[in-house]
């Protein structure tokens, strides 16, 4: 089926492969390979998107129930050629390992930011829970997020 | 394949009635669709269908996401949907899509067990209202009829004056529970003890309800003979997650870790 729907601020309109979800439409036919894709079950949010304003698991979207929807991945966190303030603060404190489950933790990041801009240690810990850095990295992540006031604007 | 995206409750029950499988939040339906265990042929989008979306009072919509219920609902429910997947599924994931699923394990079913709530089912005759106890069947099995939608909650008007919420699991985050319970206490004393994750459906626990409902001022001996019916009364299996003993020992030691949180 033929869906529409706002990408990164983009109107888009794709034709859907069944029962394809939503992270392998932005990898595979969009040409947005920022989403990551490792458990496909929910569970360690590498392709965390924001959804209709919602941060969630894009691997657990219907394709075809984004229809009509905005969507915003990792590569439209930001303005185009700049860094989201969350990046630049991962980019700072090197809280960058392998890097595959960065895009996730920029994205649900940049979500706590957005309503919450000086985060505690603990805040951003839970508001992370749901992104597992398999190089157990995450020292460095919530010391790169601590202590930063962001205000985001997404 | 076909989806529906209806804009009213009727339209969602005519897309169900011909086989149209219901997909609220997404957070179970789509890990079987991604496994290739399931393959729904016609599919009916419920996330952006307004009125489940509707809580008022007591009567909760079956859209409502465990991120609202975290921020809003009453207190043992809140504590409960607090430790639902992790901000990604809470984001997505509700009560009804919860019901719909209705693992044993499902966060928010002790709750509804504790507070005598009710589901209600709607299909196109209209809405029955069904209890808790007579909603769950069996393993991720319902009362709920293929052309039938989960469409509430409802709770009692009044809900206990004391509840808690508590889980044992391997993580704190993101973690299906290998026991989950909720203990509530009234001020005439009444108890109650709704327990997931140790017998196929949500239950309670009847006797050590009544033992200690009659006990105004509970003594470490009546707490433990508590903990001993609540332990006793637990169906539990061993399985890939937990072991039959450690599921029937974890419900007596929370079981009354919360009793005593809600006599503080």
């Amino acid at each position: 089926m033929i869906v529409e729907l706002t990408i990164n601020g983009d109107p888009v309109t794709a034709r859907v492969a069944y029962p394809g979800n939503l992270l392998d439409l932005l990898r595979d036919d969009l040409g947005l390979p920022g989403s990551k894709s490792a458990c496909e079950q929910g569970e360690c949010g590498s392709c965390s998107v924001i959804l209709d304003g919602e941060l969630v698991c894009s691997c657990l979207v219907l394709a075809a129930d984004a229809h009509g929807s905005t969507v915003t991945t990792v590569e439209g966190i930001s303005a185009a050629g700049s860094l989201h303030p969350v990046q630049e603060a991962m980019q700072r404190a090197g809280a960058v390992q392998c890097g595959f489950c960065t895009p996730g933790i920029v994205v649900a990041a940049a979500d706590l930011f957005a309503v919450n801009p000086q985060p505690t240690a603990t805040e951003i810990k839970e508001a992370l829970a749901g992104n597992i850095c398999r190089c157990t990295g995450y020292g460095a992540i919530v010391r790169a997020l601590e202590g930063t006031e962001i205000v985001a604007d997404r | 394949m076909e989806i529906v995206h209806p804009s009213s409750i009727e339209e969602a029950l005519a897309g169900l009635s011909d086989g149209g499988v219901p997909l609220a939040g997404g957070t179970d339906l789509m890990v079987e669709v991604n496994f290739g265990h399931i393959r729904p042929e016609k599919v009916v989008g419920l996330r952006r269908l307004e009125p489940l979306k509707e809580w008022a009072g007591s009567r909760i919509g079956a859209g409502v996401t465990w991120r609202r219920i975290e921020r809003q609902g009453p207190t043992a429910l809140a504590e409960a949907a607090r430790t639902v997947g992790s901000p990604q599924i809470r984001n997505a994931g509700t009560i009804g899509g919860n019901l719909g699923t209705a693992s044993p394990a499902g966060d928010g079913h002790p709750f509804l067990a504790a507070v005598d709530a009710s589901i209600e089912l709607t299909s196109a005759d209209g809405s029955r209202l069904v209890t808790w106890d007579e909603f769950f069947v069996g393993v991720k099995e319902t009362a709920r009829a293929p052309d039938e939608l989960i469409t509430a909650v409802e709770l009692p008007g009044e809900l206990p004056e004391r509840q808690a919420f508590g889980k044992i699991g391997i993580r704190n985050a993101m973690v299906i529970a290998t026991v989950c319970a909720v203990v509530t206490r009234s001020d005439d004393r009444r108890t109650t003890v709704g327990l997931g994750s140790v017998a196929p459906t949500p239950m309670r626990a009847p006797r050590a309800e009544t033992m200690i409902s009659s006990i105004a001022r509970p003594t470490d001996a009546d707490l433990s003979e508590f903990q001993r019916l609540v332990s006793e009364e637990v169906r539990p299996i061993t399985d890939h997650r937990s072991t039959e003993e450690y599921r029937r020992h974890g419900a007596g030691v929370l079981a009354r870790r919360l009793l005593e949180r809600c006599l503080r």
